[in-house]
């Protein structure tokens, strides 16, 4: 009896619609969020996360809807990040639907708004989101935080991060490599370890899955759950291939 | 789901400021419930099943319940042989006592036991994991064994489980459902569980007359 290794779809979602490598045949609608959702929830997803990369403002009230429509139809739990700058964003998500929030820059910025978070909704809810590269500077740290999409370096060391957010009360971390993200190359599997050897909550490996054997050395270095966004949305790989390819290798999957 | 009667069963899921209880309301009315959610005591009181949800912390979830008064009606209910289905946090105030941090709150006290820190190398306990029922059980009746439901907690009910407890693991054994006549509570979450959450939520209609 142990709980089985999440795999985890990503959609990126703007202006209430999904973008970015959507190639689904069997869909009516390839960009509705929420069809998405339902045929990710079909396949055997076992969570869902929609990044919310919408840039106005003006269109949150979109995504708040797409939450809501989602958690309507979707019995599959739900995190909802991107763009959450304060406690009354995180509520609201979760008013909306949603089961988990992920916060990224705006815990950077001021990391007591994870302490805020964590206390006023559960840590169970909060999930800090690192985006993280190998250190260009040799006398930098060896991982590195970055901040919009990986274009500013903050010179923070990811590792330390992590767990300076686990203290502050973050329930997952989820771990996106900007190295390994979209080069379908594998995870990073050295970040992945030195993060898992830091914290004690569930650690999720994001960036560079792109083949049935990337997911098992994920899990070998301490992932609890793998994500994936490009492969699954081409339909390069299928939720369950990937699940059966974990199981072959002796990793627990539902 | 209809009852004995015709009709839908009411379910009342109550609402007391706690978390998502948009996905308790849509998986219930999913197996065909006639679900409100509401803070309105006459109605929980009155309902044919009373669904207690619950997410985050012990002390502000007991506190949100003694907001709205709704301590007793659970305790009425209870008492009265009506039936309460208790969801994660909303299982764990049915025990006697929670102990978060050192934190020490009094729950509702229907159910014999403290709720504690799970010891375990990887908290929260977070995903679907296998629990095993009891033959008898009514909640899980019909599931496969090896059936998962999805969890997401760090505390639960250790050292008081009984012979009739569905028992869960994760770095120690815990209660992951409880079934005392008209009184049911699962650790996880039936309406986060897909499929196999639905199962069990139409087992649990179906005991509501």
């Amino acid at each position: 009896m142990s709980v089985a290794v999440r795999v985890i779809p990503c959609l990126d979602v703007d202006g209430g619609r999904v973008v970015k490598g959507v190639n689904f045949t069997d869909l009516r609608d390839a960009g509705d969020p929420v069809e998405m959702a339902r045929l990710y929830d079909a396949e055997g997803a076992d969570e869902l996360t929609f990044l919310d990369i919408t840039a106005s403002s003006g269109d949150r009230e979109t995504t708040y809807d797409i939450v809501r429509r989602t958690a309507e139809q979707v019995f599959i739990p739900l995190t909802v990040g991107g763009g959450v700058r304060s406690a009354d964003d995180v509520n609201r998500l979760l008013r909306a639907g949603a089961d988990k929030v992920g916060i990224n820059t705006a815990a950077v910025a001021r990391p007591e708004l994870v302490r805020e978070c964590a206390h006023r909704f559960g840590n169970q809810c909060i999930v800090i989101s690192v985006d993280a590269r190998r250190c260009p500077d040799p006398a930098g740290p060896r991982f590195e935080v970055t901040t919009h999409g990986g274009r500013r370096g903050t010179g923070i060391d990811a590792v330390g991060w992590t767990s300076r957010v686990v203290e502050l009360g973050a329930g997952e971390i989820l771990l996106n490599s900007m190295d390994a993200d979209g080069t379908r190359d594998g995870y990073d599997l050295e970040m992945i370890s030195a993060v898992r050897a830091e914290v004690d909550v569930p650690v999720i490996a994001s960036g560079g899955a792109g083949d049935l054997a990337h997911f098992a050395p994920a899990v070998g270095a301490g992932a609890d759950a793998v994500l994936a966004a490009s492969v699954f949305h081409f339909g390069q790989l299928r939720i369950g291939e990937v699940k059966a390819a974990l199981r072959d290798t002796g990793v627990p999957v539902r | 789901m209809t009852g004995p009667s015709g009709r839908r069963a009411r379910v009342v899921v109550l609402d007391y400021g706690s978390g998502n209880l948009r996905s308790a309301e849509r998986a219930l009315a999913r197996v065909g419930a006639d679900v409100t959610v509401s803070d309105d005591l006459d109605a929980a009181l009155a309902a044919d099943g009373l669904v207690v949800p619950g997410v985050g912390a012990y002390a502000a979830c007991m506190a949100g319940l003694d907001r709205v008064g709704a301590a007793p009606v659970v305790r009425e209910r209870v008492a009265a042989g009506r039936p309460v289905l208790g969801i994660c946090v909303g299982m764990q105030v049915l025990y006697e006592l929670g102990d978060e941090h050192g934190v020490r709150t009094a729950g509702l006290g229907v159910l014999a036991g403290e709720v504690r820190r799970l010891a375990a190398p990887i908290l929260p306990h977070m995903g679907w994991n296998t629990v095993r029922p009891p033959a008898e059980s009514v909640l899980f009746a019909g599931l496969p064994a090896d059936t998962r439901f999805y969890f997401v907690h760090s505390y639960a009910a250790k050292a008081d489980l009984d012979a009739g407890d569905t028992v869960g693991e994760h770095g120690e054994p815990f209660a992951a459902a409880v079934e005392r006549g008209a009184l049911a509570a699962t650790q996880f979450h039936p309406e986060k569980s897909g499929d196999a959450g639905a199962h069990l939520l139409t087992n649990w209609l179906a005991t509501l007359s």
